[in-house]
């Protein structure tokens, strides 16, 4: 019987960044990219396959094991983020070998971005709000210097320090806020703030309230979300492809992961909303408001990275329904979470997958406008069917991945009582589908003269492996809003 | 397990054919076509069920395994086959297959994708025909939508962007009207009285009555009566029935002949199978309540088709809005509740899927050769092109309802049977409007024939006009026959489809 410490899947994202920053240091000569990515992406393959392993076999792990003295929690919920965080990077590292502007420095970005989803697979897994504070800010600050990443680039710079400023605001606000919880109910676990607020918080429910509100703000920070969602149009549209689609889906799920605990876990509902707390209503406005102004928004630009960013703040409010869909009553807040998460998941693939589109156009040269991508279609037919699975997949069209998980969060709103909401993201995801239809449009029914390189493998292979995410979830989506379920159902236990 | 072999069959073959070169992709997916087409034969000549899929007869073919929960409902992977969707079935085979050999001149670039997206199209029907689960039936629904999007998109004529756009607002905001209109009957009406969505499982549930719950402040009745109307909505663009019918003429304009084969033979069928399943089945005291307005929507479809017909010189404008004039029967048909009425509107989307196919497809090869469609350009092609020209005034007679022809026998019984409907009131009447549909169509066949066709010799345009390659005429040939086969022995779809039909109807003999 071999046993593993049960936050190996973290441990090996650690390791691997810790083994490419010293083989990058160590190496004497100006090859060794396919080595840098070679040890990346076997390492972010590793951490996947033992968070899969982990969540299938039955290591009792699903229940939930806590670590360090309880700050620190391994359950279904942070196995399914951790292989979710991993499968990112897989894609993300892949997917960069073959991005020439960052030639000649893959160790360090390859390095931030192992980093980066280190923190995030903590942050599923933080069990006190100090955990959460340090493990936000090892996701962060790699994050920062990722968007940066081209020095000799103004808009990256610009991005990178938009993003920065923006963030550490952001970090500021939520430490205060778990200052502010701390002081009103005595401790950083979360099991033990739930516990003060199970007993009544008394005079101090006006401080607790003005936390949670905070903390809230820094999640709706990390997941780009209204009014915290700024810095992301200019950070992704900044940023090299391949670094907007890690933070775009790794990022924004390590948001919610964190959101997920720490509101449902730390804040208990019942208790919350008698006190006066409502944070589901608050969530409510937050979804409304965030779906809206990122779906409106996407559908005015004229540069396909910009829509991509703004329809990623469109996708955050959809994911949003899978906090504010819940109440201390219902029964199925469960499968509610659970519909976010598989969405979070399924998006994952075909949100990476289309920014990968967007880093190998750049890397084409082609322009960043949706003209420019007219008649890629017939040129490089492969890599523009991908791309049309994933758009058409990010608008919820049947049959792809994107529109099981938005047919299961909007039931999930349903089956809440929030008819209304659920009528809110479905007119939301049919606009959606008018400024995605416009990339597809470019790509197929538009005639274009490129003069293409070739198909750089690594990038197609990417390309290749979210497509299948995107597509195989059809007959696969099973397991994964199962898996999804059954961890969130475990969080409310 | 045959059904989802030759789904999965077919999914493999668009593959397939998206990837070989482009120079062989048509014969690759002709051949490869052929594989489901004779499945389907197979899955005819083998096909021992009986009754109603929907109200509790049995399948013939049968498959149904779990696949996940939603909410509660346990979705399923859930085939079959019964009297009415198997003849839609093989039509639908049989036309991809005629459809990708008619491509074969028309079409010169990018033939992979476009023979690709054909089969795709191909399996994508034939999993909506035979899926019995609402969530695979409207995945397979929505899926056909996306290849039929690219084909005009992409192959079209001068206007295809606006075209291809117009086809999938129109139908994909019906689908979510649909959408809609059935999730409110089934998860807020029926609620916890059924388990899963399967269409026989929410039929029966409906056809056991009084289960349905009251809804955000409706009442039974009017759930009923609002899911109705959403789904009947939702269907009627895809019929189209006028006034809903706008996309199609631009849809069937400016799409490439073989994606208008697919269009007006298959695709349309899906709006009035799906209203026989749906709302007709489901919902029979709703329909019967409202027989008044649709039967007056069938007949002022047939007129106003027939009519809009009358004005075009378009050849494939002709033939476009005589699709809406055709459909308006099968409508009719449908509500007469009568065992002809019923069993006639479904063969006639067979007869119509078969006629229609072979017109668009008469017109295309004319096109081919002569790179007009406009009546006024050209005149005497008898002379040129006699074997098309003798099969296109086949078809044409077959479009009129000539005895022994497919179309005779589906509009024959439908008059039959919407005249003796007690459903409808004053049936008679409405039978009587929707016959002087024939008359006008046989006007603007054969104004539009004779101006065309026959005559001296003359063409608007520098093109050497002979006689169409075998390829083009062969197709038609074989749609002929099917049509004239259909019409000497309707029996060969007309028994399983009596079958079928015989539980749903009850409106007079």
């Amino acid at each position: 019987m071999v046993t593993a410490p049960p936050m190996t899947p973290t441990y090996l994202l650690g390791l691997t960044a810790l083994a490419v920053l010293l083989y990058d240091s160590l190496r004497t000569d100006d090859g060794g990219a396919g080595v840098l990515t070679g040890i990346s992406v076997v390492g972010a393959l590793a951490s996947l396959g033992t968070a899969g392993w982990f969540l299938t076999a039955d290591t009792g792990l699903v229940a939930g094991m806590s670590e360090f003295s309880g700050a620190v929690v391994v359950d279904g919920m942070s196995l399914f983020f951790t292989a979710l965080f991993a499968a990112v990077t897989v894609l993300v590292t892949l997917g960069a070998h073959d991005y020439d502007p960052i030639d000649g420095k893959r160790g360090e970005l390859y390095g931030l971005v192992l980093l980066a989803a280190t923190g995030m697979s903590v942050m599923a897994s933080a069990n006190s709000l100090a955990t959460a504070f340090v493990a936000l800010e090892l996701a962060s600050l790699p994050s920062y210097a990722l968007v940066a990443f081209l020095k000799q680039d103004r808009g990256s710079t610009e991005a990178g320090l938009k993003y920065f400023l923006i963030g550490a605001l952001s970090s500021a606000i939520f430490v205060f806020g778990i200052s502010l919880v701390y002081a009103a109910t005595g401790s950083l676990l979360l099991p033990d703030i739930a516990a003060a607020f199970e007993s009544g918080l008394g005079e101090r429910t006006g401080i607790a309230g003005v936390g949670v509100l905070m903390i809230a703000g820094g999640v709706a920070y990390k997941t780009a979300s209204v009014p915290f969602h700024f810095w992301a149009p200019e950070a992704y549209e900044g940023a090299p492809a391949p670094v907007s689609a890690f933070l775009s889906s790794a990022s924004k799920a390590a948001g919610f992961a964190l959101a997920f605990r720490v509101f449902v876990v730390g804040f208990p509902l019942g208790a919350a909303t008698s006190a006066g707390i409502d944070w589901a209503l608050l969530f409510q406005i937050l979804a409304v408001a965030t779906m809206v102004l990122g779906n409106f928004a996407a559908a005015t630009q004229d540069k396909v990275k910009r829509m991509l960013a703004y329809s990623s703040i469109g996708h955050a409010g959809y994911v949003l329904i899978g906090l504010a869909a819940l109440s201390a009553e219902a029964s199925t807040n469960g499968d509610v979470m659970g519909a976010a998460m598989a969405h979070l998941f399924v998006y994952g693939f075909m949100n990476t997958g289309a920014f990968l589109f967007v880093a190998l156009a750049e890397n084409w040269g082609v322009g960043r406008r949706f003209e420019d991508y007219n008649g890629l279609g017939a040129e490089k037919p492969f890599a523009a069917v991908a791309m049309t699975a994933f758009l058409f997949s990010l608008a919820g069209v049947p049959p792809l991945g994107g529109f099981f998980s938005k047919l299961f969060l909007f039931a999930g709103a349903v089956d809440a009582g929030l008819w209304w909401l659920a009528v809110i993201a479905v007119i939301n995801s049919s606009l959606s589908l008018y400024y995605y239809s416009r990339v597809v449009r470019a790509l197929w029914f538009e005639e274009g003269d490129h003069d293409l390189s070739g198909a750089p493998t690594a990038l197609y292979a990417a390309l290749a492996i979210a497509l299948v995410g995107t597509v195989v979830l059809l007959p696969g989506f099973g397991p994964v809003i199962e898996t999804a379920q059954e961890a969130a159902t475990a969080l409310f236990a | 397990m045959l059904i989802e072999t030759l789904i999965g069959f077919a999914f493999v073959a668009a593959l397939v054919t998206f990837l070989v070169p482009d120079e062989v992709a048509g014969r690759v997916g002709a051949a490869l076509s052929v594989v489901p087409l004779v499945g389907t034969l197979w899955l005819w000549a083998q096909f021992d069920g009986s009754g109603n899929a929907l109200t509790g007869g049995t399948l013939a073919f049968e498959t149904k395994f779990d696949l996940l929960t939603l909410s509660g409902y346990q979705v399923q992977w859930f085939t079959g086959l019964d009297g009415i969707s198997l003849p839609l079935v093989v039509l639908t085979a049989f036309l991809t297959t005629l459809a990708i050999v008619s491509a074969w001149t028309p079409i010169d670039s990018r033939q992979s994708q476009f023979y690709g997206l054909m089969l795709f199209m191909e399996a994508n029907l034939l999993g909506m025909f035979t899926a019995l689960d609402f969530f695979m039936w409207f995945v397979f629904w929505e899926a056909t939508l996306l290849p039929m999007y690219f084909l005009i998109g992409v192959w079209g004529g001068p206007r295809r962007k606006y075209a291809a756009i117009k086809f999938f607002v129109y139908t994909n905001v019906a689908s979510l009207l649909m959408f809609v209109g059935f999730i409110a009957l089934t998860f807020g009406g029926l609620g916890d009285s059924i388990d899963t969505l399967s269409l026989p499982a929410v039929a029966m549930a409906l056809e056991a009555g009084g289960n349905v719950g009251s809804f955000m402040g409706l009442g039974p009745e009017a759930l009923k009566l609002v899911a109705f109307l959403a789904m009947f909505v939702g269907f009627a663009v895809k019929v189209p029935v006028a006034p809903l019918h706008t996309w199609l003429p631009d849809a069937h304009v400016e799409a490439p002949t073989p994606a208008s084969v697919m269009l007006a033979g298959v695709l349309l069928k899906m709006g009035t199978y799906a209203m026989l399943r749906f709302n007709f089945t489901m919902l029979p005291d709703i329909a019967s309540d409202l027989a008044i307005l649709i039967a007056a929507l069938g007949a002022f479809s047939v007129i106003y088709g027939a009519i809009l017909a009358l004005a075009q010189e378009d050849l494939k404008r002709i033939v476009a809005y005589s699709s809406v004039s055709s459909m308006g029967y099968v409508l009719l048909g449908l509500v007469a509740f009568t065992e002809f009425g019923v069993a006639g509107a479904t063969f006639q989307m067979i007869a119509h899927g078969l006629i229609s196919g072979l017109m668009f497809m008469a017109v295309g090869v004319i096109y081919n050769t002569t790179h007009t469609r406009m009546v006024g350009d050209m005149s005497g092609l008898a002379d040129r092109m006699p074997v098309t020209v003798g099969i296109l005034i086949a078809g044409a007679f077959g479009y009129m309802g000539l005895p022994l022809m497919a179309g005779f026998a589906g509009e024959y019984f439908i008059f039959v049977g919407s005249f003796h409907s007690t459903v409808i009131p004053s049936a008679p009447l409405f039978t009587a409007v929707a016959m002087f549909g024939i008359v006008i169509v046989a006007g603007y066949l054969l104004l539009a024939m004779q101006r065309t066709l026959f005559g001296p010799f003359s063409l608007d345009a520098d093109y050497e006009v002979g006689r169409a390659p075998f390829h083009d005429v062969a197709p038609l040939a074989v749609l002929l026959l099917a049509v004239i086969a259909l019409g000497v022995k309707p029996d060969l779809f007309l028994d399983m489809i009596l079958n079928a039909i015989a539980p749903l109807v009850g409106g007079g003999a």
